[in-house]
């Protein structure tokens, strides 16, 4: 038998995270142009239900249901049962680059003693096999790069492909778990919720960011109101994080989360290139800055020079008389 | 407690200047290295942690010949020591190789804990903290926005980031942390510092002094090889706006209704 594409999917609450379905779906077509079969893995303690929603990303998903993972953290164990089911002809084997896949490419790493190219934003099929594509230095270079040998391990970047079911659903198989453990055991005492029923900032379509420029926690209200107007959230520079005016995990950029929404509306931010790397990919960039020569007007699509609360406000005004006009 | 935080000499990301050379590989020359920054959150978490437990630090790094520069610096933040570990035949290194040398050194260091940012700025792969715990069968506890350790018990508690909040996690000691900014911003250089870390010592070590590895390490036996290195597509022109704030918040209404990006 010829190798299979793996997919190592990631359970969020009983389903397949979005990261999970962008991956699938571009680990089904590159599959398809390397002419291999393509198989997802999910392990955790819902993965046989989870499985119907991944089967519809791919022709064939193995559930391996492990319901003490609940109290621990996931990666190790993961990892150790994905092992368990790759056999040597297997490869590449794609991860998402979130912080679980990224701990569970590593451990796959050393357990399979493959090679990792990290953080592709695509996977391109020639004479050679896979190649991934890479931005790099913050997007200032885009990098090819293959396997010498065998394939090895792929983690694919969040929101770098758009999810796409396949045309038919696949099958499932269920497994039981096989690995005698994920090495040394890190138990989980408690999760803290902080901020339920938010859109990840990672999943949002439009995405209002404030930087240092928004001058104190009132002034996110007004970014609040803007992202409600255009069915968005709210996210933020490290400047603002570390003024302690929004919580660390709204933050965007190389230290925070990436994003490619559809738009990302920038007010207050001067797009440093620290920030340029986590939205620089964002569909539609527009900015408010009173500063006509931040580095975001090198590579916004529409630059605002103004005042952020004057626009903003003016904005929000704009933005309801059309909804009650019924125009727009 | 005895704590390492692995150190990466990086090309300073806010030169501007940091590329890829002719030969595909990092061009040192062309940017100034820097500490990585999510390894300069991991160092001021360990010395928060020695500051209130005791103990000591050891950065360590597997870097060019020249690092000895960049890790005077987190010396000078209050490091103890540092270990190199360079040899010519290390550049160009895959993941694999770097795990394997990076754990060969670890061994010898006898840590309690060992603190990695979680990833860095020029690879940004963020695999090598789970490698690296999988290799020593270390527990991993990845993303982490604070760190307690219980060292008269053994264990060690940690705030991992997760969607949407944060899981309590708790393992024994000896462990790997994967450390974020949440941590806390690092701390500047004292002058007094920066006088003690002339004097603090920088072990050099090569490959042959680390002794036998259960692999093949280095730029030979990479398994992974860029095939080119381009520029980004271009992004199309910016279209600047300068109005009063009616008149410019009608034109970005305008722009988005066009783009269809009004809902
Ligand atoms: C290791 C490292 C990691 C980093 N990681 C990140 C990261 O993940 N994310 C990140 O964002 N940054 C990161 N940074 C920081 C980054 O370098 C910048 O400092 C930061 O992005 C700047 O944030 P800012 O744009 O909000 O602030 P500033 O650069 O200070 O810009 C504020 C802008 O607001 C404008 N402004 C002020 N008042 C108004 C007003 N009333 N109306 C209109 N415009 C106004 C100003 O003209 C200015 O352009 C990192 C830095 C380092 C060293």
């Amino acid at each position: 038998m010829s190798g299979r594409l793996v997919v190592v999917g990631e359970l969020a609450d009983g389903r397949p995270t979005r990261l999970t379905t962008e991956v699938a779906t571009l680990g089904r077509r590159v599959a398809e142009d390397l002419g291999r079969p393509a198989v997802g893995i999910l392990v955790g303690p819902d993965a046989a239900a989870a499985a119907e929603t991944l089967a519809g990303f791919l022709p064939e998903v193995v559930a391996v249901d492990v319901p003490e993972l609940v109290d621990l953290a996931p990666a190790p164990r993961v990892a150790a049962e994905v092992a368990t089911l790759v056999v040597p002809e297997d490869g590449p084997i794609l991860v998402g680059a979130s912080p679980d896949g990224r701990d569970v490419a590593g451990a796959l790493a050393v357990l399979l003693d493959r090679a990792v190219l990290a953080n592709a934003v695509d996977v391109e099929v020639g004479p050679e096999g896979p190649t991934t594509v890479t931005p790099i230095f913050g997007g200032k270079s885009i990098v090819r790069s293959r396997f010498v040998g065998r394939p090895g391990i792929i983690t694919v970047r969040p929101s770098s492909v758009d999810a796409a079911p396949a045309p038919a659903a696949g099958r499932i198989v269920g497994r039981a778990p096989a690995a005698a453990s994920g090495g040394p055991t890190v138990r989980r005492l408690e999760r803290v919720v902080e901020a339920s029923g938010e859109i990840p900032l990672e999943e949002a379509p439009v995405v209002v960011v404030g930087g240092r420029g928004v001058g104190g926690p009132e002034g996110f209200a007004l970014l609040q109101e803007l992202a409600a107007l255009l069915g968005g959230t709210v996210g933020a520079t490290r400047a603002a994080v570390d003024a302690g005016w929004i919580p660390y995990a709204r933050q965007i950029g190389q230290t925070g989360k990436v994003v490619r929404p559809r738009l990302y509306l920038g007010l207050g931010v001067s797009g440093a290139i620290q920030h340029k790397v986590g939205m620089q990919t964002a569909e539609t960039i527009v900015a408010v800055n009173r500063d006509p020569d931040a580095p975001l007007s090198e590579y916004a699509d529409l630059y605002v020079v103004g005042d952020l609360f004057e626009v903003g406000r003016a904005l929000v005004a704009e933005l309801r008389g059309r909804r009650e006009g019924g125009g727009g | 407690m005895r704590i390492v935080v692995l150190t990466k000499p990086v090309p300073d990301p806010a030169s501007g200047q940091d590329r890829l050379g002719p030969d595909w590989r990092v061009d040192r020359a062309a940017a100034p290295a820097v500490l990585n920054g999510n390894d300069e959150y991991a160092l001021e978490a360990a010395l928060r942690l020695v500051e209130a437990h005791g103990g000591e630090i050891t950065l360590l790094a597997m870097a060019p010949p020249s690092a000895p520069e960049t890790l005077r610096k987190g010396l000078a933040m209050g490091a103890d020591r540092a270990v190199l570990v360079t040899d010519p035949a290390l550049a160009g290194s895959d993941i694999p190789s770097t795990v394997a040398v990076l754990a060969a050194a670890l061994r010898d260091l006898e840590a309690d804990l060992v603190l990695a940012g979680i990833d860095t700025s020029d690879g940004f792969a963020g695999v090598v903290p789970a490698a690296l715990a999988t290799t020593l069968r270390l527990p991993l506890l990845s993303n982490a926005a604070a760190i307690e350790p219980d060292p008269a018990a053994g264990r060690v508690r940690v705030r991992r980031i997760v969607q949407g909040g944060y899981d309590v996690l708790e393992a024994p000691l000896p462990a790997l942390v994967s450390c974020t900014q949440a941590l806390g911003a690092p701390r500047y250089p004292s002058l007094k510092g920066i006088m003690a870390a002339r004097s603090k010592e920088i072990a050099v070590r090569s490959l042959a002094d680390l002794g036998p590895l259960p692999r093949p390490v280095g730029g030979a036996v990479a398994e992974t090889v860029v095939v080119a290195v381009d520029p980004p597509p271009p992004r199309g022109a910016t279209r600047t706006v300068r109005a009063p704030a009616a008149e410019a918040a009608r034109e970005i209404a305008e722009f988005l209704a066009a783009r269809r990006l009004l809902p």
